[in-house]
């Protein structure tokens, strides 16, 4: 590749008037930029999601509490969830493409700027409209309430008989919203991916969190579809005399159920693999060598994907499928395992024999995997169909996910948050406020989901507002509570870090890590062009190959 | 069927199992009793569940051992050290033979936990029913149980009588899962896993408890607002006891005169819109049967003990023991609600 592509500066922008600036980001088509709002947008819900979070763990410190209603409880483990899963986690995750992707693989931009813009706004529109419920929910009383259907919204409590008012329709049309968005933005990735890599760049060599951006994003396509297929039946149900859910007319409940959970399932993938992408960048280049099995890595990735397209019906082993579909999907829930196992031996093997520096970016990335490996074995433990008829629909469950979601993907994504902010900004994340974040957020975390897998393993169901005393639940639940407090202590510890850094931080200079891929070969920030010329490239590590002209990769592949 | 592992591996088991359960007590506090622990059987399908968890337990365990130590060792050896010297490390790109290892072997393990899982799912759901077995209709309300017994002809809520089934000679309780509205789930931990009661969709259950005595549980399944407290309980009685309550269950109302004036009351109100007792001419179907109302312990789905001044309450403002709940307050004045729970109270 050219060597002028690392020397550039990037150009300062002149004296904007505030209103321009405004203007400037809301008409842009840039990805970096559209990618920087879809992270800023991600991490208002992440804060808004944490307070509903925090309130239901205020509610369930003791038995019989009454800090809140029955009704507000449910709208708040509704809306968590369904904030986390798709306001929260999914723009990150989209921001964090639409910034990275492009750099990655040496384009100007994504294959469609403005159908960019365009997701964007939606999936913003979808998460406006969601929380619009609070003030517009039930119409004409003007109090308001949001969706208290729980995140799956089982037929039939959707149904007009038992969900009257608005407030599930504003959950519907959010989803549908957003849903088409993400499938804009899984679209742009592919043929990004597909049609803008630079020079030299083959499928071959594209950076890990490319290729699983790409398994992501075919993912999102196939997962996203039947869920606004769903939410579509749901309305015409609700609104144009429909029964497809309607058990009253004959309708079948089981019938959302696999709708949902053909999105369900995937969606977790969805979800984690960006964050094995993030791993898969990160931890080579703070243990000074390249990936471990880069062709293996791929493959896993695709099978993983392949393969949880077909687990779904492991969410429904209560619901009286004949022991044939039982076994298949226990089956197929536990084959998902090897491929996940062998990314996680593959990143050991990485590790293995190197020099591992403990810079903030990684310790996330360690803790990443000893989370994702225990989430992964209770994982297993449910895959076994008949311990998931003791376990399913309780707090163990509950305790797994968060395992995933939290101590996987949020791990993870903090981890890349550490790893391109100085790309990004042009300075460095504090290293100090990074660390107290880190065993701050790692304390909270265990106290919270580690205590919580045992009041599940007592007979506690999940979704309920309050519990019966003598049950030997409310030791846990207060311990489970106070971890969560750690943990939004934690947060706001990184949010501070974010915004104080962004003045005062060290400056990063084009390569702070040392690191190997194209994004670091540019200015940081990078200018909206990315490239004063287009990079070419030979490996899968153009920057080691350029400062080690003597040993380049490009020789061994 | 069961898995039947060594006695070795058995012992391996137990001490497992103690482990677990000693943490998970030791977290929670002293109580009276009736402590939900999936690990504490007391039913052939819960026990088979139990075998089988403590099986994918040791493993994953085992698998967790060796990968989190290959973890820990790799963070410790390979951390870099001020003494290293300013060139890179080896550059190792991968192995053929090593990825293959680590994709056999988890296929093998994958294979044992599939095989073992098989033969628990079919043992327990494809059971054949006995002709000695018992059947009960299960149905799920907003937010409470409904339960037949088409053969003996008693119909009763929220507290599930079943026989104490002899291993010699099983007398299993058979469930016939409904809902009338929205979905449910059965769950008592002790006795068996949870199946969901979906409407449109009738499942089935069983559970043989082999100690007597009561086992709590509790709808498993996000019903609406007031899932909380749709409480489960379950007596397992010996066959005398048993025999005793659907003597007593079947019995009629003994017509009390003492209490007609609450009995008028219940009887021209909207209570009977939604509520049974049988012999009257309240037959709602909407709501609890009554008819023996003073046999059992709580009301409001186990919201609640079944005592006068709670019953009072739960017939005033039902808002304040189960918010939420279907049962309207019926804003009757106070002497009004007095005779009414007097008359309740008659409903042995």
């Amino acid at each position: 590749m050219s060597a002028n592509a690392i020397t550039i500066e990037s150009v300062p922008a002149g004296d904007q008037t505030w209103l321009a600036t405004l203007h400037g980001w809301l008409t842009t088509v840039d990805h970096k930029r559209l990618g920087l709002l879809y992270i800023a947008y991600g991490l208002m819900f992440l804060v808004v999601g944490g307070v509903e979070a925090l309130i239901i763990r205020i509610q369930l410190m003791h038995s019989h509490n009454d800090f809140v209603s029955p009704q507000v409880f449910n709208r708040m483990f509704t809306m968590h969830g369904t904030t986390m899963i798709f306001f929260m986690v999914m723009p990150v995750l989209f921001g964090f493409a639409n910034y990275l992707v492009p750099l990655m693989i040496g384009a100007r931009d994504m294959a469609f700027p403005r159908l960019n813009a365009f997701s964007f706004w939606l999936t913003a529109l979808g998460g406006l409209l969601l929380y619009f419920s609070f003030l517009g929910g039930s119409g004409l009383y003007g109090a308001g309430n949001a969706p208290d259907v729980g995140w799956w919204a089982y037929a039939p409590l959707g149904a007009k008989a038992f969900s009257p008012g608005h407030s599930t329709d504003y959950w519907t049309l959010s989803l549908l919203v957003s849903g088409f968005g993400s499938i804009g933005t899984a679209i742009n990735i592919i043929a990004t991916v597909l049609c803008m890599r630079c020079p030299g760049m083959k499928l071959g060599r594209m950076p890990l969190v490319v290729w699983l951006y790409l398994v992501m994003s075919g993912m999102v396509l196939i997962a996203i579809t039947p869920l606004s297929a769903a939410q579509i039946m749901l309305l015409i149900d609700r609104y144009l005399g429909g029964h497809f859910f309607d058990t009253q007319a004959g309708g079948s409940a089981v019938l959302w159920m696999h709708f949902f959970w053909i999105f369900g399932h995937p969606e977790v993938y969805v979800l984690v693999i960006p964050a094995f992408g993030f791993l898969s960048e990160i931890i080579p280049v703070f243990s000074r060598k390249p990936i471990f099995g880069y062709p293996v890595m791929v493959a896993a990735s695709v099978a993983i994907a392949f393969v949880s397209l077909s687990v779904w019906a492991h969410h429904m082993f209560t619901v009286g499928m004949n022991s044939y579909a039982n076994s298949f999907f226990a089956l197929t829930t536990m084959a998902v395992g090897v491929p996940t196992g062998i990314k996680i031996f593959n990143w050991i093997g990485t590790m293995w024999g190197g020099r591992i520096r403990f810079k903030v970016p990684m310790l996330f990335c360690i803790g990443f995997l000893f989370q994702f490996l225990i989430a992964g074995l209770t994982g297993i433990i449910q895959a076994a169909a008949p311990v998931d008829w003791q376990l399913s629909l309780s707090y163990f469950v509950v305790a797994h996910f968060h395992y995933v979601i939290v101590g996987g993907i949020l791990f993870a994504t903090f981890g890349a948050f550490y790893y391109w902010y100085p790309k990004v900004t042009g300075r460095m994340l504090s290293e100090s406020l990074g660390k107290l974040h880190f065993w701050l957020f790692l304390i909270g975390f265990h106290l919270t989901f580690d205590v919580m897998h045992i009041p599940g393993l007592l007979g506690m169901p999940r979704r309920i507002y309050t519990y019966e005393p003598g049950r030997g639940w409310d030791t846990l639940n207060l311990i489970v509570s106070v971890g969560a407090f750690i943990q939004a202590i934690a947060i706001l510890v990184f949010v501070a870090n974010l915004i104080i850094s962004y003045w005062k931080g060290e400056k990063a200079g084009n390569d702070p890590w040392d690191a190997w891929t194209l994004e670091w070969s540019t200015s940081s920030p990078p200018s909206a062009y990315n490239f004063a010329t287009v990079p070419v490239v030979a490996s899968r590590r153009p920057l080691w190959d350029l400062k080690h002209p003597e040993d380049p990769d490009s020789r061994y592949e | 069927m069961r898995i039947r592992p060594n006695s070795n591996l058995r012992t391996g088991l137990r001490v497992a199992a103690l482990v677990l359960c000693v943490a998970g007590t030791l977290a929670a506090e002293p109580a009276s009793g009736g402590i939900p622990n999936i690990f504490a059987p007391q039913s052939t399908p819960a026990k088979t569940i139990f075998d089988l968890s403590l099986f994918v337990l040791i493993i994953t365990g085992l698998i967790f051992v060796v990968v989190g130590s290959l973890l820990v060792y790799s963070v410790f050896k390979f951390r870099a050290k001020p003494t290293d010297a300013a060139s890179e490390p080896a550059q190792v790109y991968g192995s053929t033979q090593i990825e293959l290892a680590w994709t056999i072997i988890p296929v093998l393990i994958v294979v044992v936990l599939f095989l073992a899982s098989a033969r628990v799912i079919h043992a327990i759901q494809d059971a054949p029913v006995p002709e000695s077995a018992l059947q009960v209709t299960a149905i799920g309300h907003q937010f409470w149980w409904e339960f037949h017994y088409p053969k003996l002809g008693i119909v009763t809520a929220n507290e599930l009588h079943i026989p104490l089934s002899d291993p010699a000679h099983p007398t299993p309780t058979f469930l016939n899962l409904l809902s009338s509205d929205t979905d449910h789930s059965f769950w008592i931990p002790e006795l068996a896993g949870k199946t969901d009661l979906i409407p449109n969709h009738p499942n089935t259950m069983w559970m043989d408890p082999h100690r007597p005595g009561l086992f709590l549980g509790q709808c498993a399944q996000y019903c609406g607002t007031q899932h909380a407290k749709m409480l489960l309980r379950v007596y397992v009685d010996t066959p005398e006891e048993f025999a005793a309550w659907a003597r007593a269950q079947k019995s009629p109302v003994v017509t009390n005169d003492g209490v007609s004036a609450g009995r008028r009351i219940f009887e021209t109100t909207a209570c009977i819109n939604c509520h049974t007792v049988q012999g009257t001419p309240a037959n709602g179907t909407f709501g609890p049967d009554l008819t023996h109302l003073m046999s059992r312990a709580t009301i409001a789905s186990g919201a609640a003990e079944n005592t006068k001044e709670k019953l009072r309450l739960w017939i005033q403002n039902p808002e304040a023991i189960k918010p939420g709940s279907l049962m309207p307050a019926m804003k009757l004045s106070d002497p009004d609600v007095d005779a009414v729970v007097a008359y309740m109270e008659t409903l042995h």
